[in-house]
């Protein structure tokens, strides 16, 4: 550690609670209390601008478009949701914005990091690129349908035992990858788990504990 | 992403009816076309599901070979046993590309009308496309260009198609089988897309009234000996800077009987490499055989500012999935 580093100690805990909280005041302060030069100064309200942005477009309903909504049963986790949506509302945006199940995430929202993805009729999928209007009679699985009640899923138990996560962000998707790779089959060797995980990205790089999460799983499943 | 109206259609003749409507498109698995929505760059006032309809079958059409419907998953072709066994550089193509849950989404109509990653076309904040807006110029070709094409680009567009799939399909003689409102019609692959030419904005034969049915693969007995080569930045989940196909019969003295050789990432259109073929046809199948076949095909080749790396790439492909299929048993 550096000596212009030397304040952040105290703004390392704002930093987490950041992180953790989202909170608007929290990032206010934070980053007043590291704009200690006149160009972390400059950078601070475009910073404090762009967390606003991202903060009003979260709020946005789908259902506010030109677009007439159209009513739909979705079957999500055994239970049928009836719902009226935008038809440009993704099966994701549905599942976070409108019926609350946050456990699936958005990360690119481009179906390139995976942290979106979910489980139709078995099978995996980015909830991000397919319309929700597209799964009206499909039995959808997220992570909050993974467990049977109270008793956790051996996917998810194998993800504690050998800290499969950092974050956690991307840990829904790649619970419900890792699920269905165990049905696919595809899970023979080390190599063969990453090149079929490879659609599940973790910015904190936990891939060798996801690795053995997941072939201690397959152990115990078999 | 633009307001639309969407339906559901459930038989091709009806999707067919509805295409007619202003700036239709149908959609499929979605995996190109919502996040293409989703950038602003595709915008359909109609959008026609076809999910529903009846086009997901794999058929054993014995000696016509094997017929596949537009609504198979890119995954469920890449594992079925007709396709793994006879036409393994499919397989191996469909397997190489995107991530399993792309590959369970994308379908093989979608993927024949997938669009280039060109940065230029995906992006509208770049003022100059001339695939997406005609007239305005091309970015790439004065721009950042290390991914872009090397043959058979226009003045106007020097984009590549990103399928790996369609560069299997082209090496296989695959043959496309659309319904329009005045019936079926049968398009061979090397006609299905275009080059750029002037109008990089067409980039397929196919008619805005015409749905994609199916993909018929012909009787390839050879095609066992094959492989899909893909180079890329990364080892999983990346697109290929350059790929080959290759497909290639022996005698028994090891000489080239017949053989199939298609480039992926290096144009418009899946590449079909004709001209090494010819070079290589009764020739004894060694490293300075192929070589000669690779130099043959990429004379021809053209590159820019930062995809120039590309020719000799191509070419040293060519040469190593050659190799690796001449080595199988």
């Amino acid at each position: 550690m550096n000596e212009s580093d030397a304040p952040v100690d105290s703004g390392l805990e704002e930093f987490d609670e950041l992180l953790i909280l989202s909170n608007l005041e929290t990032r206010r302060k934070f980053i007043k209390q590291v704009a200690g030069t006149s160009a972390a100064i400059t950078i601070g309200p475009a910073l404090l601008s762009a967390a606003d942005a991202t903060a009003t477009s979260q709020i946005a309903s789908p259902s506010k478009s030109n677009s007439d909504s159209i009513s739909m049963t979705l079957k999500i986790n055994g239970k049928d949701y009836t719902v009226d949506l935008d038809p440009r509302t993704t099966l994701l945006d549905a599942l976070r914005e409108r019926l609350h199940l946050t456990g699936s995430k958005k990360g690119c929202d481009h179906g390139q990091c995976g942290a979106c993805t979910v489980l139709v009729n078995g099978r995996r999928i980015n909830s991000c690129l397919t319309l929700a209007v597209m799964h009206e009679g499909d039995e959808i699985t997220t992570i909050e349908g993974i467990a049977n009640g109270d008793e956790l899923h051996p996917m998810q138990t194998a993800f504690i035992e050998h800290d499969g996560f950092q974050c956690g962000y991307c840990t829904p998707g790649q619970i419900c990858s890792a699920v269905a790779l165990l049905k696919e089959n595809h899970a023979n060797s080390d190599d063969e788990i990453r090149e079929f995980m490879s659609g599940n990205l973790c910015r904190c790089g936990a891939y060798p504990n996801i690795l053995a999460a997941i072939k201690d799983a397959k152990t115990k499943s078999t | 992403m633009n307001p639309f109206a969407y339906s559901r259609a459930s038989d091709p003749t009806q999707a067919v009816a509805e295409a007619v409507k202003p700036r239709a498109k149908f959609l499929g698995g979605g995996t190109n076309l919502i996040d293409l929505m989703k950038m602003g760059v595709e915008t359909p006032a109609n959008l026609i599901d076809i999910n529903k309809l009846p086009l997901a079958q794999i058929e054993d059409r014995k000696s016509q070979g094997v017929r596949i419907g537009a609504l198979v998953r890119n995954s469920d072709l890449a594992e079925h046993e007709l396709i793994k066994s006879g036409y393994p550089v499919l397989s191996e193509a469909l397997l190489s590309g995107a991530s399993p849950q792309l590959r369970n989404m994308a379908t093989v109509g979608g993927n024949l009308l997938q669009r280039t990653r060109c940065y230029y076309f995906y992006d509208p904040a770049f003022p100059q496309c001339n695939k997406r807006n005609p007239g305005s110029g091309c970015g790439a070709i004065e721009g950042y260009n290390r991914i872009h094409a090397i043959l058979g680009q226009s003045d106007q567009c020097i984009a590549i198609h990103p399928s790996d799939m369609c560069i299997a399909m082209a090496a296989l003689d695959a043959v496309v089988r659309v319904q329009g409102s005045k019936g079926e019609r049968e398009i061979p692959f090397a006609d299905f897309h275009r080059l750029p030419g002037n109008t990089p904005n067409i980039e397929t034969n196919l008619q805005q009234d015409e749905l994609i049915t199916a993909v018929d693969l012909p009787i390839i007995p050879f095609a066992t000996r094959s492989h899909y080569l893909k180079v890329r930045d990364r080892a999983s989940y990346a697109f290929a800077l350059v790929s080959v196909a290759a497909i290639l019969d022996l005698d028994q003295s090891k000489k080239v009987k017949a053989v199939r050789v298609a480039l992926g990432g290096v144009a418009h259109k899946p590449w079909r490499a004709s001209k090494a073929e010819e070079s290589l046809v009764g020739k004894t199948a060694d490293e300075k055989t192929f070589r000669a076949a690779a130099e043959a095909e990429l004379a021809a080749a053209k590159g820019y500012k930062h995809n120039s790396f590309k020719i000799e790439l191509a070419k040293r492909a060519i040469v190593r999935a050659l190799t690796t299929v001449a080595a199988m048993a």
